[in-house]
């Protein structure tokens, strides 16, 4: 654990991040920018995770493990996500939200 | 000395992520994310799980960033403006985010965590042995559901980004 530092405080930290990568998530109108908000939340949420195994349970390693997955999930999921965004560009030459209509149906 | 360069990171990180999500340049925005991104590498760091930030800085800050750096690159102009949503629409969502993030404090502020002291580091071997262990409690069924996973995502990320150009040109050909 950090020296001098609570869990209070890196709670704090992570739940600013998380809801500033909502904020993003919300308001952005670009599929690219969507994205980004994504990674914040799933970083922040990750962290979470260590934080707690580390302050709480240290003698457990679960709180890893599942970070470990999330990051793995996210490569998979920003993989797939940008291979969908640059399809799209080719067949609608736009990434905007407003624009995304042909895969609604 | 570590709670010096934990308030440096967290202003860091809050300041880059306010900036991601701010910004109009899209290539400014995916930068502003690295930053948060080595930051949340650095906690790794302070907080003795060493191998975790490894993975951190080549996943994310190696791997991810340059994935969507490429896609900004091939999708984007790179002097175009982004256009924002409207000033309400934003007003209204940071708004929604502050109660969010107050009932968040709230909640956090007044649980009483039973921390435990410990200056325990975990080493590689641990989360090896951990990750590998197929008695009661280990982790060796979701890594290889994982690793299926990453197969899946690699095979479906070549379909659907080779697209169906190609199929179309092999018929006018």
């Amino acid at each position: 654990m950090i020296a001098g530092i609570s869990i209070y405080e890196i709670l704090t930290l992570t739940s600013i991040l998380f809801f500033i990568g909502i904020y993003g998530f919300i308001t952005r109108k670009n599929l690219i920018s969507i994205l980004i908000s994504l990674e914040l939340i799933l970083n922040a949420s990750a962290v979470n995770f260590v934080v707690i195994n580390k302050y709480l349970y240290p003698d457990a390693l679960q709180g890893v493990f599942f970070s470990i997955f999330i990051i793995a999930v996210a490569a998979a999921e920003t993989a797939l996500a940008v291979a969908i965004i640059i399809n799209l560009y080719r067949q609608i030459s736009s990434v905007e939200v407003k624009d995304t209509e042909i895969m609604k149906y | 000395m570590e709670k010096i360069v934990f308030y440096i990171l967290s202003v860091i990180m809050i300041v880059g992520a306010i900036a991601s999500v701010t910004s109009r340049q899209m290539l400014r925005s995916v930068i502003y994310l690295l930053f948060v991104l080595i930051g949340i590498a650095g906690i790794y760091f302070l907080i003795d799980y060493n191998f975790l930030a490894a993975v951190q800085l080549t996943v994310y800050a190696g791997g991810i960033i340059v994935l969507i750096i490429f896609s900004v690159l091939l999708v984007h102009h790179i002097e175009m403006e982004l256009e924002v949503a409207k000033k309400s629409k934003q007003l209204v969502t940071a708004l929604i985010c502050l109660i969010g993030l107050s009932i968040f404090l709230y909640t956090i502020y007044s649980n009483d965590f039973k921390v435990v002291e410990n200056t325990k580091t975990t080493t590689v071997s641990d989360i090896g042995m951990g990750l590998l262990n197929y008695e009661a409690g280990g982790f060796i069924l979701p890594f290889e559901v994982i690793s299926i996973l990453l197969l899946a995502a690699i095979i479906g990320a070549i379909i659907i980004g080779k697209g169906d150009k190609l199929t179309k040109n092999e018929d006018i050909l």
